[in-house]
């Protein structure tokens, strides 16, 4: 069962829980389970298209996922992904009000390839 | 840094650093490097203040220190430079005096100033580490990108309550390999959010604590050149359950400070980018964006009994520290709750400081068209300076 890591900032929105557990098979299908599972979650983790938001990074293991890979990475047993958003100090992070311009990193997961 | 060869210690020094000095691979060479460094702390608040304890300690030469606050009692929980008797003092004043009790045998030189594009330049060049222990976006992509244009490297500490990051920032290896930059990991900020302080997101006062000394750590390994820094990498610790990752921070083709033609090739306007109002020195007035009201004027009103509906989009739990009245809406519920807002007579919104506010009067303006809100300027805390110092500042 793979394991997506919650960042502090976005555990008001998953009732404080600081990992889920998800038996789906690939990146893509796990976020699209998680953002279900915790609506809130949604708006603040993707953008209106569903891409990540460019101030947020998934790994997997250490590794950045690459954009290009469209989310359909696989993902086994005893996988770890991290969510890690930029943080600053006391400033949190939420549901943005303005268009975030094209972002370059951003990993499309609601297309996958 | 370079002419640490030259360096000599007097007997009180090397009695200061002897447990330095003999650890094999630090010696005196490490030392002397020490002693010839300069490093620049930009911040001395959560990250700062430990930080610099221990460079200081250390026997960095040189500290550089910018901050333009004054001490707050909302600081003391974590900013472990400052007592309860330094509140209202400038941070910069009280550290140059604690850290030259810490080791007489240092320079500090303090800039009372805020970093801005206009400054930093100036200011960065002068040093040869530097340390970003900011609390805010754009000091943050200012700190990184003057580093990369000044060939500087850059330790960076961030926390956000249980959790903090720490990385080495364009940091150029023995072979003369750059490591990536802030813009790497993230191209761009987040957008403003609708918390934009430490009352309401909070911290735990020791997670600066830990997340500074690490960076202590690196600037005095990137100074000695002992060990690895944390460059291309990025670590992340959570105090709820203890967990540390390190992960890898790539270099993204399209940033725009590097690259054979980088697009950024000077100091833009920081706020601006982070999608803040711009102020060229963080000192001028800004128009309002929503129709406010000072503490004076709403005490006016209260005082010659007009009717007038307040209500607090803070947190529950600010709360309990402070207090002036009001019906409690949490901002993020105001739009849900907009019927218990009055349309018939003047509504005074109010929060800590008066930014929460002004987003929620923002919000129920677009979506329900109201005219008749009224931010209160400078929140609670301007009514505890001018009206009633029996409510607690936090």
């Amino acid at each position: 069962m793979a394991t997506i890591i919650i960042p502090t900032p976005l555990r008001k929105y998953t009732d404080q829980n600081r990992r889920f557990e998800t038996r789906k098979n690939t990146l893509s299908e796990a976020i699209d389970q998680f953002v279900e599972e915790y609506p809130e979650v949604k708006q603040n983790l993707l953008d209106e298209d569903g891409n990540v938001r460019s101030y947020i990074k998934l790994y997997i293991g250490d590794e950045e996922v690459d954009p290009a890979e469209n989310g359909s990475l696989e993902l086994s047993e005893d996988t770890e992904v991290s969510i890690i958003p930029a943080i600053a100090g006391g400033m949190g992070w939420t549901t943005p009000r303005r268009n975030v311009a094209k972002n370059i990193s951003s990993l499309r997961l609601s297309d996958s390839a | 840094m370079n002419n640490w060869k030259n360096i000599e210690f007097s007997s009180e020094e090397l009695g200061h650093y002897s447990r330095h000095l003999s650890i094999p691979e630090f010696g005196m060479e490490g030392q002397k490097k020490l002693k010839a460094a300069k490093v620049l702390a930009v911040g001395t608040g959560g990250l700062g203040a430990p930080m610099l304890q221990y460079l200081a300690a250390a026997g960095v030469g040189t500290i550089g220190i910018v901050d333009f606050d004054r001490v707050e009692a909302s600081n003391l929980h974590r900013q472990v430079l400052f007592g309860a008797s330094d509140v209202g003092r400038p941070k910069v004043e009280v550290a140059r005096q604690r850290l030259q009790e810490i080791n007489p045998h240092i320079d500090i030189e303090i800039h009372n100033v805020r970093l801005t594009s206009e400054n930093a330049l100036e200011i960065i060049e002068k040093y040869d580490v530097i340390a970003d222990g900011t609390d805010n976006f754009p000091t943050r992509y200012l700190i990184n990108d003057a580093c990369v244009m000044l060939d500087k490297p850059n330790v960076h500490g961030s926390i956000f309550q249980f959790e903090g990051q720490l990385s080495v920032f364009n940091y150029v290896d023995e072979e003369g390999n750059r490591g990536p930059n802030y813009r790497d990991l993230y191209p761009e900020p987040p957008p403003p959010g609708l918390v934009p302080s430490c009352a309401e997101a909070g911290v735990l006062g020791v997670l600066p604590g830990i997340i500074g000394c690490l960076q202590a750590s690196e600037v005095i390994k990137i100074i000695t050149g002992i060990g690895s820094p944390l460059a291309g990498q990025l670590f992340l610790f959570d105090a709820l359950d203890f967990s540390t990752r390190k992960v890898t921070v790539t270099k993204n083709e399209d940033n725009p400070l590097t690259g054979p033609e980088p697009e950024i090739t000077e100091l833009i306007d920081y706020e601006a980018f982070c999608g803040l109002p711009s102020s060229s020195n963080g000192q001028e007035e800004r128009e309002p964006e929503v129709p406010e009201v000072t503490v004076q004027e709403y005490k006016s009103w209260l005082d010659s009994n007009e009717e007038v509906q307040l209500v607090d989009v803070r947190e529950p739990h600010e709360v309990e520290i402070a207090e002036i009245g009001g019906e409690l809406i949490p901002l993020k519920t105001v739009i849900d709750n907009a019927d218990k807002i009055s349309r018939d007579k003047k509504v005074v919104v109010h929060c800590r400081s008066g930014q929460r506010s002004a987003d929620a009067i923002k919000q129920l303006q677009e979506k329900y068209g109201f005219d008749n809100l009224y931010n209160l300027k400078g929140g609670i805390l301007a009514w505890s300076k001018e009206i009633d110092d029996s409510v607690p500042q936090y």
